[in-house]
């Protein structure tokens, strides 16, 4: 397709289409310098509001693109840039609001929160780096090749590390970040080794090419198809923390700073599973056209697997867990499993919405987790440890705030009236209509049995009383994102109309996924 | 209240206790009289519209007229591969609507709520979270009987899931956190599969094209009239067979996928009834919640098993009903037998009251299994009686345990001295739970044997044994704790106060009523009862 075009150099407009990310490199460029030169009387903090300004900025800019594109409804041409390695596409930029938000919350709790940790000695740095970070989850939602799909992982994955190793007082931490750093290591190599096959099978990285190739490729070297795929899968099941792969997770979550943490668990998990989406999409779906089904149909059976697999897994593990950091981590991994069924169902006749469920779900699952982190890190840090019994007696010492916990354990629960509850409706709607009613079971008994234990946070705030029976202070910062988080989940809850309706306004598959 | 026509009057009713939390979340927190006061008020205002409502309700006209349809949750579905479709969609509607069916359920779950708000004297901590509780399990119940669509249905239904574990955890006895995560679990896992099955349902019964001139519509419908009229009619897409639409029809609700539903819906809707062997949690919740809840979770929270077996199992699934019509039957009797023998050997009167709700909720299976008009009557008939007798037995056993500080029947006796008001409303009440003539509990019981007893004989006459043993049992524990020695340290306790009689009056004077007055309630029945059953009813008779 692409074969004998030489390299499409950028020019000035397409710099305007990036605008979103270079306006975050830039301000990132800036952060360090100011950093540095700034006086140390001088609180970082205003290095934090920048960050999160710098962000807003961004939000806008992709808001503004998606504006710009669909003027005239949702079957608007993508946008290829260098050589369709960079595609500007509903699909992304629908994603990088949710990333972008979900930073801006995050660095909003971190404002919040960063300043009395004393285990963290850069305090600036700690907010600058989660710009290349939300940096490298925008290329990667946007990569239409494997290399900028590979570079975005990186950068986003090397980020993290060091963000993850920022209390540097803490041997927790420092273990933590190496432990990330083995498996992120671990994971890439998988996800490189599965590309190298694809590549040499199909010849090239470019998505579509490899669509296109693909039917040839399966008659051909069908044994390299599955190998290429399997390890890609594996590497990126890594990152998304869904079981098999997910033994990190606790440890991580558990030596990072909180914020730090629901950053991992929101959009370092949310990329990797965009990512996902995009490339099974991308190729599989266009080669089962092309001819044999049998291969991509066994690569999504196998995504339906891992979904499986992490639902239960990260349930049945959350049951006996006392430390409420690593029940958010298990959490995250059965949630992991939630957002691989509408990818791994594929298309049907009669089903094609996986998108819009996949992304109702990261939005509710966003607003829930970064609440529930935003609560236990007021809760710890007024303790002095993150055992569930940090919450003992919370409806005595802080009523309001107990009140949006439990908005945001019966969101996790999935339990009406909260934006959890739809996300997984639709979820599990999109599974019956694609007839995997196996599925739909899994989903249904992995929440029964969830119940258990985000309840017991619920026993805990409500049923016993604590040692600690002060007041309860809640940080401006964390108050607004405690609030913002809980009142977004119940409107999601009572109205999850609008939302489906402007994703459904804005995307279609055929033009902002598949081909276009 | 002529003024009162033409106004979402259903929607008032489910709104108001909604208002009342509102307002209560607003008091000062020290000002538990104002909250107690406030509450009371608050469920006074559905019990005085619903009390109109069926006062006003015609009986030929049934619910006509009185439906309220918003559009809640519509999701646009990906259309792209459906050519020329104009909309493809999801619908969930905010639809409300009464037949003679709900209509008694939602005047009793006003009654019982107001009377368990005057009960709630007992509750002695954080009044405010528990009014707000309260008031949220209040709407709950009405919400599930007055819904019309299966996931309004299904929202109801867990918002009183998670009201009751409050309730429970938090103001129950000493044992009320195991209590409240047993009653979590296993209506957790019944409200799963009933999520479950509903969602089976709204992929095939609820899917239907609407044709408007060359534009078609692709619409999943929650509705329940949708659902029901799809089931129900041969053209629908759930009941063509591949061939006939030319090769695939994914709508297709298979007779092994029917069979499936039915099933799963039973398992649900037993759990809540409960049905043994899925009664475990029950006894817990009857022994450990506050007095105040356990009225509410006897006398309502049962009934919306039963009524949910009927609307959705029984109504949606009417030939798998048919021809496990015994198997309801049989599993009546165990409910009646086993529950009426296990009352007797109780030593703790909550668990024998406990038990004999269990024996009654058999009669409302027996009542279903019958499947006719007069066994339909019963069933909900017993249920609206065992929810006032239920209501003021447990009402009564809250006032003992506030006075002696135990419910063990070998610690009671010879109360009638010291408190005459009491144990005589408490006698009352045990002889309406076992049926004497002249009080609900005999009409229910009644007419559900009577239909029974046109279908299967032997199993009416192995059901009718139980009545003897309630008989037994609840003269056994009745008159242990109103009659005999009275130990020395009760000789000076106080009867019922006011706030504590009225509540009492209120249930007695209903229960009389319904004994004496049949009518009242079976007339409103019966209608709904005919029209939505014809069908039933006529293929039974004609195979």
């Amino acid at each position: 397709m692409y074969e004998g075009v030489s390299f499409i150099p950028m020019t000035w407009t397409d710099m305007l289409y990036l605008a979103p990310e270079l306006s975050l490199a830039v301000i990132f460029l800036l952060l360090i310098v100011l950093d540095l030169f700034l006086p140390k009387r001088v609180s970082r903090l205003s290095i934090g509001w920048l960050t999160f300004a710098g962000l807003l900025v961004s939000l806008g800019l992709v808001i503004w693109r998606i504006a710009d594109m669909n003027q005239a409804g949702a079957e608007a041409e993508a946008i290829h840039l260098l050589s369709n390695s960079y595609r500007i596409d509903d699909f992304g930029s629908l994603l990088k609001i949710v990333f972008l938000t979900g930073t801006a919350l995050i660095v909003l709790l971190g404002l919040g929160s960063v300043r009395e940790d004393e285990a963290i000695t850069d305090k600036g740095e700690f907010f600058y780096l989660l710009l290349p970070a939300v940096i490298g989850a925008m290329i990667l939602s946007s990569s239409g090749n494997l290399i900028t799909l590979y570079i975005g992982l990186e950068l986003l994955s090397l980020t993290s590390y060091v963000l993850v190793g920022m209390r540097r007082k803490s041997s927790l931490s420092a273990e933590a970040a190496f432990k990330y750093l083995v498996t992120g290591g671990i994971s890439s190599a998988f996800v490189l080794f599965g590309m190298s096959y694809i590549y040499g099978v199909t010849g090239s990285v470019d998505l579509a090419v490899i669509a296109a190739a693909l039917p040839g490729a399966i008659v051909n070297f069908k044994a390299l198809v599955y190998v290429g795929y399997f390890f890609m899968l594996a590497g990126f099941g890594i990152k998304i923390a869904a079981a098999p792969f997910h033994a990190w997770a606790p440890d991580v979550y558990q030596g990072a700073p909180s914020p730090v943490s629901a950053f991992l668990a929101v959009i370092a998990k949310g990329a990797a599973l965009a990512v996902l989406f995009r490339v099974t999409f991308n190729t599989l779906l266009i080669a089962a056209n092309g001819g044999d089904a049998t291969v991509s149909d066994d690569i999504f059976f196998a995504l339906l697997v891992l979904a499986a697999a992490a639902m239960l897994a990260g349930t049945a593990t959350a049951l006996r867990q006392k430390n409420a950091k690593r029940l958010l981590a298990l959490s995250g991994v059965a949630n992991a499993g939630y957002m691989l069924v509408p990818i791994g169902i594929s298309i049907t006749v009669v089903h094609s919405s996986n998108f819009s469920e996949f992304v109702y779900y990261l939005v509710a699952y966003l607003f829930m987790t970064v609440g529930a982190f935003a609560v236990l890190t007021v809760v710890s840090r007024a303790a002095g440890h993150e055992e569930l019994k940090a919450f003992s007696g919370m409806y005595y010492r802080a009523p309001w705030t107990a009140a949006a916990m439990v908005v945001f354990v019966l969101s996790l629960a999935g339990l009406p009236v909260s934006g959890g509850f739809f996300g997984k409706l639709f979820i599990l709607l999109g599974a019956a209509n694609a007839k995997a009613y196996w599925l739909v079971a899994i989903i249904v008994v992995s929440s029964v049995i969830s119940y258990y234990f985000y309840f017991g946070l619920v026993r805990q705030m409500f049923m016993r009383s604590g040692s600690d029976d002060r007041e309860l202070r809640v940080s401006g910062a964390a108050g607004v994102v405690i609030w913002l988080c809980a009142i977004v989940t119940i409107a999601l809850g009572l109205f999850p109309g609008p939302l489906m309706s402007g994703i459904d306004a804005v995307f279609s598959i055929r033009y902002d996924l598949l081909f276009g | 209240m002529s003024i009162l026509n033409g106004l979402p009057i259903l929607s008032f009713i489910l709104l108001s206790p909604l208002v009342g939390l509102l307002v209560i979340l607003l008091l000062p927190k020290e000002r538990s009289s104002w909250m107690k006061t406030a509450a009371i008020l608050t469920t006074l205002v559905p019990l005085a519209l619903s009390l109109w409502l069926y006062a006003g309700y015609d009986k030929q006209q049934g619910g006509a007229g009185y439906e309220e349809q918003l559009s809640w949750v519509e999701v646009p579905l990906n259309k792209e591969f459906q050519n020329g479709v104009a909309e493809f969609v999801f619908k969930f509607q905010y639809s409300l609507g009464i037949d003679g069916i709900s209509l008694p359920l939602v005047l009793l779950t006003a009654l019982v709520t107001a009377m368990a708000a005057l009960a709630a004297f007992h509750i002695k901590k954080r009044w405010k979270s528990f009014f707000v509780w309260f008031l949220l399990l209040e709407a709950g119940m009405l919400g599930v009987f007055l819904a019309q669509d299966v996931f309004l249905f299904f929202v109801f239904f867990e918002v009183t899931l998670v009201a009751m574990y409050f309730l429970i955890g938090i103001w129950g006895y000493f044992h009320r956190e195991r209590a409240a995560n047993q009653f979590l679990l296993y209506n957790g896992i019944g409200s799963a599969i009933m999520l479950l099955a509903f969602v089976l349902l709204v992929n095939t019964a609820g899917f239907r094209i609407e044709q408007a001139g060359e534009q078609a519509s692709f619409i999943y419908s929650g509705s329940y009239a949708d659902i029901l009229r799809n089931m129900t009619d041969p053209a629908a897409w759930v009941n063509m067979s591949p061939e006939q639409l030319g090769g695939i029809n994914p709508f297709q609700m298979t007779e092994t996928m029917q069979w499936v539903l039915f099933i799963m819906l039973l398992v649900a809707f037993g759990i809540k009834l409960p049905i043994f062997p899925f009664h475990t949690w029950m006894l817990k919740v009857h022994t450990e919640a506050p007095p105040a809840v356990v009225m509410i979770h006897s006398g309502v929270l049962l009934k919306m098993g039963a009524y949910g077996l009927l609307r959705f199992g029984v109504l949606l699934f009417p030939e798998q009903a048919r021809e496990w019509a015994v198997v309801l039957a049989a599993l009546g009797v165990i409910n009646i037998l086993y529950g009426a023998l296990l009352a007797f050997r109780q030593q703790e009167f909550k668990l024998v009251l406990a038990y004999s709700s269990i024996s009654h909720m058999g009669i409302v299976l027996l009542g279903l299994a019958a499947f006719n008009e007069l066994g339909m009557q019963g069933a909900l008939f017993q249920l609206v009686s065992h929810g006032l007798i239920s209501a003021l037995l447990f009402l009564i056993v809250g006032s003992i345990h506030e006075r002696t500080g135990t419910t063990e029947l070998s610690e009671l006796g010879g109360l009638a001295r010291s408190m005459p008001f009491i144990s005589g409303v408490l006698l009352t009440a045990g002889l309406a739970s076992l049926g004497l003539p002249g009080l609900s509990g005999f009409i229910g019981e009644f007419l559900a044997f009577l239909g029974l007893f046109e279908s299967m004989r032997w199993l009416t006459a192995a059901g009718v044994l139980g009545i003897i043993l309630t008989a037994v049992y609840v003269l056994r524990a009745v008159l242990k704790i109103t009659f005999g020695t009275q130990p020395e340290k009760y000789g000076a306790l106080k009867d019922a106060r006011l706030i504590e009689a009225i509540p009492m009056i209120v249930l007695l004077a209903f229960i009389l009523l319904l004994g004496c007055y049949p009518s009242l309630l079976t007339d409103t029945v019966q209608n709904s009862v005919g029209t939505l059953f014809e069908p039933l009813f006529a293929t039974r008779a004609g195979g």
